[in-house]
């Protein structure tokens, strides 16, 4: 479905729901990956808030995105459990063998490297989630093959 | 005869391949032509263990882990499907130490029973305790949960009666029910668990309290970061509104009551409960003032019940074995059992859910093992990002929430992360300060700026340890956010800063322990 038909399937659907704001704003990111700016205004009409209010809610939850993400979002955890088993370690590793920082994309496109504070994986740590896939005990070697199938994958 | 083996389906044991275990079972059982039921339970939170495949025998379950797929051939050949021995065996999984020293309440049935299968939850005991509730009345109900002495288990360990109480005596004909499932502290994963494992529990209690306090309507917040919680509670919800547990007619009583869950979305300040209530109202995750409580004026302006998920997944217990029952153990005013939770360095990390009184010692060394890297533990953190670095010194302290309080700690969500002696803790202070302004919800000036500062004066003073100025202004700084901050993530930030001034003091660069710490 293209992002415009996708907004307005979120919006007939959670539009009239008491707080509805944050699944509309879900259904969005979950099917296009991000919360494209230009639909803010659309969105803030259908709920009768402000443009302002809306971009107040995205811009204040670390989850919603307003630019497209690689192919995968990567989060690894860097909360104290993880930190505790090597995760600052870990996320070294993940900067340089992928080429870049936190909140960045690689350069083909295959996946987003983010922070996340705790994946409740804490006697597994340390802990990184593909997409909607929780993984433990990840080490440099754990990793790297995430990275792969990142790439492998579509 | 089938054969009937359980691997986890909890996110946790999927996360390091519970999924390839169960496969590689189905196929090898098809290969030898042996007929294998695979059953997916929750996990029984010998974390260490996972992914850990357990057969049933005639003398009860028996447990194998951690199991690898290249395991799975040399198991059944040598007849792991009848509980024969095996170099992964830990014989019957119910006398495993970790899990038989034990009191399991509210995790009764976590890692026992399929989590989405309704008549399940029914033959191990589920809604007895809802019949129990509605037999009694609303008065009587809600009596019950105060006589039973349980404290909100989410961490601020508020009676949990006196909130069913406020709620009840409000005379709005529209209320709500919220739990909270924002689970957000590091080394915390029981909420996590039990809404993987037994979500039915959570969905009853939830509903005991609705017809209890006159709410019809019921919202679950859980966090984004946990996708596979929120697909199982759905799917249960689902479940249990097809058999007539939720609805316009809950079991049969007339009432109504139902449920929906709601995603959070990676504000760990929405853990907080009436920052919780902005969001479940499609706004920002800003704190409220209080009063009004939420009891009064929560959700939409209505009176709103809010608990923790262990706190209302307990509930039923309660009903079904009698407050008195409950209340028998723990220690002074800590009543019942607790989910602690043992994570990070530690050889056997898992959920170990005991009555309080119990002493850190035991938890880190008896059921823990010490650490996992072979290291000594130098220092674990209780409680979340906001709970203070405890020391060797005090292990011995017992875990109830007056004991800790004592000693400048708290048990917040139970929730326990050891360190070894590798650790930098001052890095970890600064940590805790960091992680306060990236989640402040910026409404009050002591966390929205003291944060930011509290992080430039650590840096300050792991610079240069031999300015005592620079101490004391942190120190006057932690006092600020603890004192007049809104609510816990700026009053509480400074927990973890101040303990490692005062037990750690190395690891700043400071010679001596630093003065001016509350003891």
């Amino acid at each position: 479905m293209a992002p415009d038909g996708v907004v307005d399937a979120a919006i007939a659907r959670h539009a009239d729901r008491p707080g509805g704001l944050l699944p509309l704003l879900h259904e969005i990111q979950d099917r296009l990956g991000y919360v494209p700016s230009e639909f803010v205004g659309r969105i803030a009409k259908a709920l009768r808030l402000s443009v302002a209010e809306v971009h107040g809610v995205i811009g204040f939850y670390h989850h919603f995105r307003r630019t497209a993400p690689g192919r995968h979002v990567v989060r690894i955890c860097l909360a104290e459990a993880c930190q505790s088993m090597g995760s600052r370690a870990l996320l070294e590793h993940a900067c340089k063998t992928t080429g870049t920082d936190l909140h960045g994309t690689t350069a083909d496109g295959a996946l987003t490297l983010e922070p996340v504070y705790c994946l409740g994986n804490c006697a597994c740590s340390p802990a990184v989630l593909v997409d909607d896939k929780l993984v433990g005990r990840v080490d440099a070697q754990r990793f790297d093959a995430i990275v792969q199938s990142c790439r492998r994958g579509a | 005869m089938t054969a009937r083996v359980f691997v986890a389906r909890d996110s946790s044991a999927v996360s390091v391949g519970a999924d390839e275990v169960a496969q590689a079972i189905a196929t090898q059982a098809a290969r030898s032509a042996q007929a294998v039921e695979i059953v997916r339970t929750g996990s029984r939170g010998l974390m260490w263990l996972e992914p850990l495949v357990e057969v049933q025998t005639p003398q009860g379950r028996v447990a194998y882990g951690p199991v690898r797929v290249q395991d799975v051939a040399g198991l059944f050949a040598s007849g792991f499907l009848r509980g024969a021995r095996h170099a992964l065996a830990h014989g019957p999984t119910e006398q495993i130490a970790y899990l038989a020293h034990q009191e399991r309440r509210t995790f009764a049935r976590v890692g026992r029973i399929d989590p989405l299968s309704l008549d399940e939850y029914l033959a191990h005991g589920g809604y007895t305790g809802l019949r129990r509730a509605l037999a009694l009345g609303a008065d009587a109900a809600v009596q019950t949960v105060v006589d039973s002495g349980l404290r909100g288990r989410g961490g601020a360990a508020f009676p949990t009666g006196i909130k069913w109480k406020t709620v009840l005596d409000q005379t709005s004909a529209t209320k709500y029910v919220v739990c909270n499932a924002d689970e957000g502290d590091s080394g915390t994963f029981c909420d996590r668990m039990l809404l993987e494992g037994d979500p039915f529990a959570l969905i009853e209690g939830m509903t005991i309290a609705g017809v209890s306090v006159g709410a019809r309507d019921g919202y679950v917040y859980v966090r984004s970061e946990y996708p596979s919680a929120e697909a199982t509670l759905a799917g249960a919800i689902a479940a249990a509104r097809a058999g007539g547990f939720l609805g316009a007619d809950v079991a049969g009583s007339g009432q109504r009551f139902d449920l929906q869950v709601r995603r959070g979305a990676g504000a760990y300040i929405c853990g907080e409960e009436t920052s919780l209530l902005e969001s479940l109202e499609g706004k920002r995750g800003m704190v409220r003032f209080r009063p009004p409580l939420p009891a009064v004026q929560g959700l939409f302006g209505k009176p709103t019940l809010i608990n923790n998920v262990i706190t209302l997944a307990t509930v039923p217990s309660i009903f079904s074995e009698g407050a008195q029952a409950y209340r028998d153990f723990g220690v002074g005013r800590s009543r019942g059992t607790s989910p602690f939770q043992l994570a990070g360095n530690i050889r056997r990390a898992g959920l170990v859910e005991k009555a309080f009184g119990v002493t850190l010692r035991e938890l880190l060394y008896e059921f823990g093992g010490g650490s996992a890297s072979g290291r000594p533990i130098r220092a674990v953190q209780i409680g979340g990002p906001l709970g203070a670095y405890v020391p060797e010194s005090q292990f011995d302290t017992a875990m109830d929430y007056e004991a800790l309080a004592a000693k400048g700690a708290m048990l917040g969500h139970g929730g326990i992360v050891a360190f070894d002696d590798t650790a930098n803790l001052a890095q970890m202070a600064r940590f805790a300060m960091e992680f306060c302004a990236l989640e402040s919800c910026g409404k009050c000036t002591p966390c929205r700026i003291g944060s930011t500062r509290a992080v430039e004066l650590i840096d300050r003073i792991r610079a240069r340890p031999d300015d005592p100025a620079q101490v004391d202004l942190l120190h006057e700084l932690c006092e600020t956010m603890s004192e007049g901050s809104l609510c816990a993530l700026g009053g509480m930030a400074p927990a973890p800063v101040r303990s490692v001034l005062k037990h750690f003091p190395g690891d700043f660069g400071l010679t001596l322990p630093s003065a001016g710490v509350p003891a």
